[in-house]
Formats: C-alpha cells, structure tokens, sequence
C-alpha cells in the first residue's frame, strides 16, 4: 500500500547492536541525575532548606570606580571619592517599624518620611537593598556602627562619590552625573536603580569609557542580614580616565580675565582645534547635581536672569557684530568686488530707501580703503561692499568658515547660529529678502548669529588657513595608563582663496591691535604680534540716537566681541572673548580680555620651558 | 484520499502517546505553579501554553497521519525550508531577553531553530540509511552530515542560542555513533584538537579568555549565572524527600528562580514535589524512552531505525542536559525541558516527533 518503497533495505545487524548500547548509556545518565537528585534533597536537604528559609546567599553588587578627567598636564578636573551609605534590608528585620524609627532618630529624619522611601519601591526584587541615606557624614557613621544592635537588616556600603574640584569652572563642558533614570536603566541592563550616570557634557559624552566595569560578591549571611563570608567575587574594573586638551593653569587666567562679567571665551590651537580653554560664566556648580539637587536650588538656578545653565559656548548664539567683517572682507576682496586699493567714503552714514544706517563714529571716518576699514571697523564701507557683494555670496563665506554650521564638537545640543540668506528668508518668513537687510548682515547684524565656538574656529581658521573639528579630549587611557583611544586632529574646512586675499586681511587684522588707531589696540601683547578684530553687537535695534551703553538698561547694553590668534606670522593660539550686555565696546571690554589670555598662554609657555631646562640642565657647573 | 488501514490503528502506539501526554499534563501543572500570581491563579502564559498543547496534539496525529517513507524524499527539501526560517529569524525576527530568535505569524510567534532539530534529524536519516553497513561507517560519511549541522548551527549560534546548538551538535554526534562511527576515530580527533586549546588560550588576551570562558561555562560568572545555579540547587534540595508542596515552593515564589517557567521549571516541580516527585517525573521520562527505543529496534527498515533513534536522541539529550544543569552537574546552557517547559514551539517540535515516533511504530508490518 505504501505510495513510496525507495531503499526499504533490512537492518544491519550492527545496527541493533548499537541500540542496545545507547539505551544502556541513556539509563545510566538518568541513574546518575537520580543520584544527583538523591544528594541534593536528602543527603543535603536540611542545609538547602536552611538556605532556603532565609535565602542566606545574597548578591552585592560593587558599583565600578568612574574613570577620572585631567587637563592636558595631568591635573584633576574630576574624581571620585569613596563614600558610605546606609542601606536596609526589610526581611532582614522582625520589626520594621521599630528598626525605621531607630534609624530615623539616629540619621534626624522623620519616621514618616523614611517609612514613605521604603514602600516607594515595593518593585523591588525580595533582600535587595534600598539605600536610606547617602553620603553619610563622619558622626551619622559613627553612630550607625554604635547602635547597630538595634538596627538589625541595616548596613553600609561603600560607593564611590563623584566630586568635581574646580566647581563652576569648567561646568558646561564637564557636566555632570545623576541617578539612572527609568529610560536610562531601561536602556542598559548593565544600570542598576541608584546608580550614578552621566547626565549632561563629558560625563554623558564618554559614559561608556568613564563607566567601567561593575564587580560583586556572592556572600553568605546570617538571620540579620549581616555578612558572613564572601563565597565568591568579582572584582570591579574602574572606569577610563580621560586626559583632555584643556590646559588648567591657562583656563584659571581666562577665568580670572574675565572675572565676574557675563560671557564666554574659547581659546583654540588653530593648528589641530585642540581646545585649550573653555570659561563661561556664570555657571553651575556639578557638586550640587551630583549629590541630588534639591527642587529650591534647582528653580533658583532656572529663575537666574543670568541664565547659569546656559552653555553660552557652544549653544548661546550672538550676533558676530563687527568681527563678521573679516569675512565680507575676503569674500569682497576674493570676489573682486573692490580691491586693496579701492576707495569708499564714509560721512557718518548711509542713506538706504528710507532707512539710514548710522556708523559707529558719528562724524564719519572720511575716505577708506579695505585695510584702514578694517582697522577702523568702518560701517559705512561694510555697508557698500556688502550691498556690493549681495547676501547669497556673503553667506557662502559664511559657511566657508564654519558659521551657520555645527562645529562637530563632540558635545550634546550645539547650536549652529544663523546665516541668512534669499532662500532661508523664504522658508523662514515666506518673504523675499529685502536689500536693506544686506546692510546688517555687512556688519554682522540683523539675522547673523553665531556661537563663541563657532567664531573661535572662525579665527582659527584666518589663521591656519583651515578649519578643525574643535575637540577637548587628548586621548583615554586605562587606570593602568594604556591608551585606549587617541584623538587626532580632523580638518574639516580648507580655506579656497588666492593667498593675496588672505594676506591682506590677516595685515589688516595686526594692525586692528598693533597700529595707533586700531580698534583693538588694548589687545597688544608686549613682545609678541598678535592680530585681532572687534565687535560691538547690538542687542536691540538702534534708537534715533547712539546711546552710551552705560546709560542702557543692563539687558539692553552691548554684547562686546574680541577674536584675535598669535604670533602673526606663527600662529599658535586662537582665542574668541564675548561679553554679555558689556559696559562698553569690543576694543574697550573684550580685547583687554582676550590680551590677558594670549599674555598668559606665552608666559607659561615660557615658564614651562624654563623649568625644563632647569630639570634637564648637565651637572658641569656643580663644583667638584 | 488517505485510506486508513485497520491494521495501522491496531498498531497505534498507545503507551508512547500515554506517557507523553502525562509528562505534558504535568508540565502545564508545573507552568501553572511556576506562572500564578497572587491574584490570578491562572495566568496568560498557562492559556497560552495549554492552547499550544492542543495545537501539538493536531501536529502529532498530522505527523502520523502519513507514511514516514515520504519524508525520505522531501527529507532535504524540508530541512531548506527550515534553513530558510532560520535566515529569515536573522533578518527580520523579534528580539526578547537580547536574543533574535521569534518570528511573529499574527498572535503567535514561533521559534523556528525548534522546528530545525526536527528537520536535521530527518536529513541526517535519510542521508545516513544508505551509508549503514555491518561494517564501520567510512570517514568520507562524515562529510554530509558535518555540512548538514554547519549552516543551521551557525544561525542559531548567531541568535544567540547556545543550548539550542549543543543540542543540534550533540545529536548530530550520537547518531553518527549509532550509525558506525568508530569510537577510536572520535579519540583521535580529541587526542589532536585538546592540546592545541591551551596553545590557542595563551595567545588570547585576559578579556578575551574571560568573555569566552563566561560563554562556555556561564557558571564561572558568580553574579550571573553563578548565582542562579546556586539558587537552582537550593531550589532542589529544600524540597527534600516529600516537597513543600504544590504551589508552595518558597524559592519559586519569591523569584530567586531565573527563567522558572522554561528553562528551571525542573527546579519548581522538584521543590514542591520533593525526591519522591522528582523519581516519578524520572520514571515517566524513562518509560518514554524505553518506548522509543521499543519503536526504534521494531522498526522496519534503516530510515525507519535512524529516524525513530534520532529523534529519540534529539529528545533524551535536551532531558538530560536540562535535568543535568538545574542540578548544577552541568553547564548553564538555555535548553527546555521537552513535554515541561513554557514554550509554545519546543512543546508542538516535541508532539510532532512522538507523532512521527509513531508513524515508524505503526507501520513496522506493512509493505
């Protein structure tokens, strides 16, 4: 009947044989796992049950030590401190309520409130220890240790603690860590509830590196939760440590030359886009995040008309003023629309339609070329070329050195600034581009914004003839020192104009500091050419008339700009100074700023050098 | 039309199907135990899992329904088809627990590489029955079966289900024994390959040794499933001779069980039935296989034999293995217990190889 009769060949003999074999082989391993069985329930059924009954085996888990953050010469921007915390086990204790008081009494805490953290997470898995205090301070210690018979399930662990030396200093770029929230642990079996993160800045940035490997222990414990031994472990592998570009000892003159004004400086090596030194001010402190910041100091710092949350370096976006200048420079000069010798007069002002766009000097400069425009920040001349030039091809420029978009800097939420132009106008506002806006945009008003970031990299880039991704991590190394991961210099712009042209700015940019009437003069260093450009952004649109800014309203004043690279003809550091609503101009606030910082780069440079002579000098002249 | 022969129904293997349907009975008893919440004594993975052992039984009588001489034609082309869903579980499966190993039909979602074990065995059958002799099976035998195992157990490693390949290897490796391999040629390969290992060990960095010793033998890590393990035995021996008695194991109750339901479900059953529950559920599992192997020796040809034994294998060598490391004799290596654990397809795979252990059985006088 069979439909299929292929090979229907007899069984080999053999085979059958083997059969018997395997069965054999089979029942032998179910005799073997009855004996298993028979060893563990009745030989040892009574101690299984005693571990049963009060699950003695727990898991600590140990929270790996996070990598620490130097500055380029090694110094510490973060560490971690070890610190202790009480912890409870609810089955560990007969009486709950009794062992909540006690502890409550000893850590000044109201019964209530502890009661309400403990049922808070009932989600938890059975002997998993809710932490009831952390931190504990020297004499909460102590008496926790003296009374510990009448807080039985209570224990401290040891945990490391973030702490961060420099305080505000350095905050927006550091960041800071907090505790996994639910996506966080979501996200990552390897979180625990309670464990600290990195929230914001570096601290998220490299979490991965910082974060290390977490340990534990397999331990035996007595009726009252107390560790008895350590049946087994694994050892934690503390985080990476992660060696930044910044140079500490430069980043303290910066923020010490910009003392208590609002505002941000950026100093650069324009020849890799290694970030030297970050300041913005005002700033938080990361300590208070890192403990739990508590909702008071958290409105407080959101209500701060000072806004110290803000990242004004990569994220604040100010209008360049003045300093934009450079660019419709070059591209005037590299699209022939005028040349060196070309000749522009300024009377104070410029008649457009039925608007007149003033000059910073009320009496006019008189007849100016590109480098005396330049040096004298002349309005009037900017306002023709621009008007010249149109806003479609001064924005090319624009994006050619890096405004209007992102620098790369590895950090969350940069912004990219805004560089207008006839179509950005039409998406945005569904209107055609007015002439007259062409004007502002000249002077880098109107729509033109950029960050402090992004005009450091500008500066850097008329210096270099390039432009780098700007980047604060050197390299990641092991606690153990092996490197893991180096960062390399990443050009991401090449500037594509005859050399003439950039020469003839940079001339004009050395003598903005160094000529007898140059707007920046108060940049000029003492033994070292350094080349610069001011700006005076406004915040509101101009009045009838000029006012001082010291009459203003304090958020009414001027934001003062300075961008400056030196030596001239080496260039070794770019540096961006922006001052918030300043009390006056670029030249008057932000380039004795900027003169500060480049002063103070050249003179540890020389200290440096001195000192390693010193250490490196032969022993000749030490007398016999 | 399928004539039903009288003769084929007063040969239906009642035994064979008697035990495995107690074996599945007590499972869902077990699932339930293993599954129920305070509130809800039954909860939705126990429908579920009764749902699937009604759709098994359908697949039993299908897989008996038919000659078994006609899987030795279409034996290559199923195991294809099993490929396919293998590939197609890499490309576009669902992931649970870090593993890519469901694809989602409407409601359900099925775990082809179960589905894969049955259609190697029936390949390696139909490849190996005309290799058989009374003589040993020839090294160049080995070939097929070999490039046979290779793609399916690459996919599934890939997923990544370490227990699901052990079990394809394992099974792979006792029915070339069975067929004719000789033992000796097994130790030589082993005398070759086991001192190359240290050689290769030296030359791997700390991380590296760690990350694969943690993969062989996940026991090595104590806070993983080092602790499990530990919690397992604990789990076994607490119930002692009697049990603490059903639905009142501590152990599973308080979740101190990983993967109760599946993978430790031996664990639940032993701490609420005891040692005297643990040899019954034993014994069921013995009678099964000294009906196996009933079916296996009566069988009428070589394919019927080799098929009949290697689903047999491919049974006994989960049961062993699954038992072995809830007992802590063995490494933790995710396999289910066959007839026992939650899981929809492992159940239906393993209902459809009785059925097909009784399709040989039926059919050991009819030519």
């Amino acid at each position: 009947m069979s439909p299929v009769s292929l090979s229907q060949r007899e069984v080999p003999l053999r085979l059958r044989r083997r059969l018997t074999v395997a069965l054999g082989v089979a029942l032998l391993c179910f005799l073997l796992l009855l004996a298993r069985l028979w060893d563990l329930e009745i030989l040892r059924g009574d101690e299984m049950r005693t571990l049963s009954e009060n699950n003695r085996i727990r898991l600590h888990r140990v929270q790996a030590t996070r990598g620490t953050v130097v500055d380029r010469t090694g110094q510490v921007l973060i560490d971690s401190r070890p610190s202790f915390d009480a912890v409870l086990v609810p089955e560990d204790t007969h009486n709950v309520e009794l062992t909540v008081e006690n502890l409550a009494h000893l850590l000044n805490q109201s019964a209530a409130e502890m009661h309400a953290l403990i049922t808070q997470t009932s989600a938890r898995p059975p002997f998993e220890e809710i932490t009831v205090r952390r931190d504990l301070s020297w004499d909460e210690l102590v008496a926790l240790e003296t009374h510990q018979l009448d807080l039985p399930g209570v224990s401290m662990q040891i945990t490391p603690r973030r702490s961060y030396p420099l305080g505000t200093k350095l905050a927006h770029l550091l960041g800071y860590v907090g505790e996994a929230s639910s996506q966080d642990l979501a996200a990552d079996a390897r979180y625990h509830m309670g464990d600290l993160v990195g929230k914001a800045g570096l601290e998220k940035r490299w979490e991965s590196y910082l974060r290390g490997v977490d340990g534990g222990q397999q331990v035996e414990v007595d009726a009252l939760g107390r560790k008895l031994r350590v049946l087994r472990e694994v050892e934690e592998a503390p985080g990476d440590t992660v060696k930044l570009t910044i140079d500490l000892d430069l980043q303290n003159a910066a923020s010490q030359a910009l003392g208590d004004r609002d505002g941000a400086i950026v100093v650069l090596n324009p020849n890799s886009g290694e970030i030297l030194a970050l300041v913005d001010h005002p700033s938080f402190d990361p300590n208070v995040f890192a403990r739990g910041v508590h909702p008071n100091e958290w409105h407080a710092l959101l209500a701060d008309k000072h806004r110290p949350l803000n990242n004004r370096v990569a994220q604040g976006q100010y209008p360049p003023g003045s300093t934009f200048k450079i660019i419709v420079a070059t591209a005037a000069l590299e699209e022939g629309i005028i040349n060196p010798f070309t000749r522009i007069h300024c009377p104070g002002g410029l008649q457009f339609g039925n608007h007149y766009f003033r000059c910073w000097k009320k009496g006019g400069h008189g007849s100016m070329n590109l480098h005396e425009a330049l040096v004298q920040s002349c309005d009037v001349f900017f306002y023709q070329v621009a008007q010249r030039l149109g806003i479609d091809l001064i924005a090319k420029y624009a994006h050619t050195f890096g405004l209007g978009l992102p620098t790369g800097i590895d950090l969350e939420h940069e912004k990219a600034g805004t560089i207008p132009d006839t179509n950005w106008k039409r998406r945005r506002f569904k209107q055609p581009w007015f002439a007259g806006e062409t004007l502002s945009a000249g002077i880098g008003q109107g729509y033109v914004t950029a960050t402090p970031l992004q005009m450091a990299n500008m500066i850097a880039m008329v210096a270099a003839g390039k432009r780098f991704r700007p980047q604060y991590v050197k390299q990641i190394e092991t606690p153990d020192g092996a490197v893991v991961r180096n960062e390399t210099p990443e050009v991401i712009g090449t500037l594509k104009v005859r050399p003439t042209t950039l020469m003839q700015v940079r001339e004009a940019l050395r003598d903005v500091v160094n000529a007898p009437n140059g707007t920046g003069k108060k940049a000029r260093l003492n033994d070292i050419e350094a080349a610069g450009k001011t700006g005076t952004s406004q915040v509101v649109k101009m009045g009838k008339e000029r006012v001082k800014s010291t009459q203003l309203p304090w958020q009414q004043r001027d934001h003062a700009w300075f961008v400056a690279y030196a030596p001239f003809d080496a260039p070794e550091i770019a540096v961006a100074t922006l001052v918030e609503h300043a009390e006056g101009g670029g030249g008057a606030i932000a380039a004795p700023i900027a003169r500060d910082v480049m002063q103070a780069y050249f003179q540890l440079k020389k200290d440096r050098e001195n000192a390693k002579y010193a250490e490196n000098r032969p022993a000749v002249d030490r007398p016999f | 039309m399928l004539r039903i022969d009288r003769r084929l129904i007063a040969h239906f293997d009642w035994p064979l199907l008697v035990s495995a349907l107690l074996l599945i009975g007590c499972g869902l008893l077990t699932v339930l135990s293993a599954t129920h919440t305070a509130g809800h004594l039954v909860s939705g993975l126990l429908a579920r899992q009764t749902l699937w052992a009604g759709l098994g039984l359908v697949g039993l009588l299908a897989a008996l329904s038919f000659d078994y001489h006609w899987l030795e034609r279409y034996a290559y082309g199923l195991y294809a088809v099993a490929l396919v869903l293998l590939l197609a579980t890499a490309v576009l499966g669902s992931s649970g627990g870090g593993a890519r190993r469901w694809i989602a039909l409407g409601p359900v979602s099925i775990q082809p590489s179960e589905f894969a074990k049955l259609a190697l065995v029936v390949a390696l059958a139909r490849y190996l029955h005309r290799q058989v002799s009374d003589g040993a099976l020839p090294l160049r035998a080995l070939l097929v079966p070999v490039l046979l195992l290779a793609p399916a157990a690459l996919l599934v490693l890939k997923q990544p289900d370490l227990g699901t390949v052990v079990v394809l290897a394992l099974t792979v490796a006792v029915v070339l024994l069975l067929a004719g391999l000789r033992l000796r040629f097994v130790l030589i390969v082993a005398a070759i390959l086991v001192p190359a290992v240290p050689q290769v060990w030296h030359h791997l960095k700390p991380y590296q040794q760690r990350r694969i010793s943690t993969f062989i033998n996940p026991q090595a890590d104590p806070l993983g499933a080092g602790y499990h393990i530990i919690q397992s035995q604990i789990a076994i021996g607490s119930g002692g001779l009697e049990g603490k008695g059903y639905l009142h194991g501590t152990q599973n109750r308080l979740n101190f069980l990983p993967e109760q339901h599946t993978d430790f479900i031996f664990s639940v059953f032993a701490e609420e039935w005891g040692f005297i529950g643990a040899c019954v559920l034993t014994c069921l599992y013995v009678v099964l296989l000294l009906r196996c192997f009933i079916v296996a020796t009566r069988a009428r040809d070589t394919f019927g034999v080799l098929l009949a034994f290697g689903l047999t294998a491919m049974i006994f060598c989960q049961v062993v293995v699954n038992i072995g490391m809830a007992t802590g004799s063995m490494p933790v290596v995710g396999i289910t217990l066959p007839f026992f654990s939650y899981g929809g397809s492992s159940l239906l795979a393993c209902m459809v190889a009785i059925g097909l252990l009784m399709n040989v059985s039926m059919r050991r006088f009819t030519f």
